[in-house]
């Protein structure tokens, strides 16, 4: 692949960021949780803005024909906005549906012909029952040759665990540390849909027993309760439930502008100085298990567009899908050497205070993952830490530099931002 | 049908794997191997492809074994109690390629090595006209 040192034709700025909250909401739709998501976002703009400004809808989203039976969603977004007749546009490449809209919605504006685009992500997946869930989303593997011999997306990621665990002697409680992370900083978040740390969980599971009159489960500490195969059961082994992000709906949204009209919107906007994108085969025809070369590629693209290395970056959303992908995300993007990234967690490198904070929103694992949304919603918190309004959870530092790396599928594809506050 | 005249698909593939072959597409130009089977060379960029049956034999690259399947592992009576090993075999030839894993206990996955030589098998489903093989490999006797 040749080096890639291009530059976007015109600068892109975003100037607000928002989301729905994120959970179960049976009596709800995508348009209505993508309604809360648009609002959210334009209470995030911090000088007047008129929505009928948007030239440009671009709706990062799985499967909505499968999980709502609902297809040609783009429009139907727009309208629930009020942005009808405006181009609307869906964009789907698995769980990096919304990263991906994120970057077509940047290069509509660079190509010249949008100035005001709004790009966003919905996905309604407790519709279904869970195991069509699972077999829907199985449908982002080869469903020739992955799906066929009993894979599920668990699955992939534990095989790429035992890999790793294999080459590094990491062990699945290196693994769990990643968890009992991002729940800690899920719980500072009120827009997640398990914010509660596991040992609150723990005890919450107590007290409903006590409550109920049930024998009281007589875990000692986290730990015995996250070996317990009833509270903590195994999905794909090494990965046990809560090693797994959850089912979830949710909807995001932000805005992006031309850099020469950003100060009309906000006097902090960030600019995008760093956008790419790669893809990779099917996780058995990749020459190496334990990493995702399309995160390589993608970030390695990002990085020379941005003018930045991996240690100019002051604090990441990575894509948290199961524990085991947070801990390749960090090797692939450059802040930790191959097979050291499994420690980070537990020396506290990654936490909220560390040398370099990984999923302060508490990442897909607790914030939740609506997969069409979830790429978008990584800039969402990009946006309020950047701009100093992560309330609980804000990064101490004042940090101006952060990144959002969103995968789909086992890597098929990758997508990767970075952004920068203007002063 | 000649052999030259099978396209490069993946319903071929499973009706060789249905015979009980295991083949490959091999760029007639580098010799690059491909499975899954490929109809244009990914390295040279040519369609100058040709069937090969491979050895078989290959050693275990990844693996898991699975306690929440799909619906169709489900119905075959796996789940919660009954957990199944999948994985990915890296074969002799070079390719990679995902499969079911027999001759593994499933219920202790982490006794299992990576690398464990493993040989080719299948799991048929069907009968007559409707068999169906899924692929699976077996621990090399």
């Amino acid at each position: 692949m040749p080096e890639n040192h291009k530059q976007l034709a015109r600068g892109v700025s975003l100037v607000g960021a928002g989301m729905s909250k994120f959970g179960s909401f049976p009596e709800k739709s995508s348009r209505d949780l993508f309604v809360e998501a648009f609002q959210d976002m334009s209470k995030s703009v911090d000088k007047e803005f008129d929505p009928h400004g948007i030239e440009y809808v671009c709706i990062g989203n799985f499967s909505s024909d499968l999980f709502e039976g609902q297809s040609h969603t783009a429009p139907i977004m727009a309208d629930a906005v009020g942005l009808v007749p405006r181009a609307a546009v869906r964009v789907e490449d698995a769980c990096a549906s919304s990263g991906v809209a994120l970057r077509q919605g940047i290069l509509g504006i660079a190509s010249g012909l949008y100035d005001i685009v709004l790009v966003g992500g919905i996905e309604m997946m407790t519709k279904l029952p869970t195991s069509e869930v699972t077999d829907t989303l199985a449908a982002a593997g080869d469903v020739l040759y992955e799906i066929p011999v009993g894979f599920t997306f668990p699955g992939f990621y534990a095989a790429m665990a035992s890999a790793y665990m294999d080459r590094y002697g990491a062990a699945p409680e290196d693994l769990m540390q990643v968890a009992l992370k991002n729940h800690a900083n899920g719980a500072l978040n009120d827009k997640a849909q398990f914010g509660v740390t596991i040992p609150d969980w723990m005890e919450k599971r107590k007290q409903s027993a006590e409550r109920k009159g049930k024998p009281v489960p007589g875990w000692k500490d986290e730990w015995d309760f996250l070996h317990d195969d009833g509270a903590n059961p195994m999905i794909a082994w090494p990965l046990r439930l809560f090693d797994c992000s959850p089912i979830t709906d949710g909807a995001t949204a932000a805005l992006l502008v031309a850099d020469d009209i950003a100060k009309q919107f906000t006097d902090h906007p960030l600019k995008i100085i760093g956008s790419g994108q790669a893809s990779d085969y099917p996780l058995h025809d990749r020459a190496d298990l334990t990493s995702i070369g399309a995160a390589k590629l993608a970030s390695q693209e990002a990085y020379q567009m941005a003018g930045v290395t991996p240690k100019d970056i002051q604090l990441a959303e990575v894509h948290d899908c199961f524990t085991i992908a947070e801990i390749i995300a960090i090797e692939d993007l450059g802040f930790f050497t191959p097979g050291t990234g499994c420690k980070q967690a537990e020396k506290g490198t990654t936490t909220r205070t560390g040398e370099i904070p990984i999923n302060p929103s508490g990442g897909l694992k607790a914030k939740g993952h609506p997969v069409g949304a979830s790429g978008i919603g990584q800039v969402v918190e990009i946006f309020k830490q950047l701009r100093g309004k992560a309330e609980g959870r804000q990064i101490k530092g004042d940090p101006s530099i952060g990144l959002a790396h969103n995968v789909g599928a086992t890597g098929q594809t990758c997508v990767v931002h970075i952004f920068q506050r203007e002063e | 049908m000649s052999e030259r005249e099978i396209p490069f698909t993946a319903f071929a593939f499973q009706k060789y794997l249905n015979q009980g072959e295991l083949k490959a597409s091999r760029c007639a130009d580098c010799h690059k191997i491909y499975l899954p089977v490929r109809a244009i060379c990914p390295d040279c960029g040519t369609s100058n492809l040709e069937w090969i049956e491979l050895s078989g034999k290959g050693k275990l690259a990844a693996y898991t074994s699975i306690y929440i399947g799909p619906s169709f592992m489900n119905r075959q009576g796996y789940g919660r109690d009954k957990p199944y090993l999948t994985g990915i075999v890296e074969l002799e030839e070079g390719p990679m390629i995902s499969a079911r894993l027999l001759g593994l206990d499933p219920d202790n996955p982490s006794k299992i090595k990576i690398g464990t030589a493993l040989a080719f098998s299948g799991i048929e489903s069907g009968e007559g006209e409707n068999i169906s093989t899924q692929l699976a490999f077996k621990v090399e006797e």
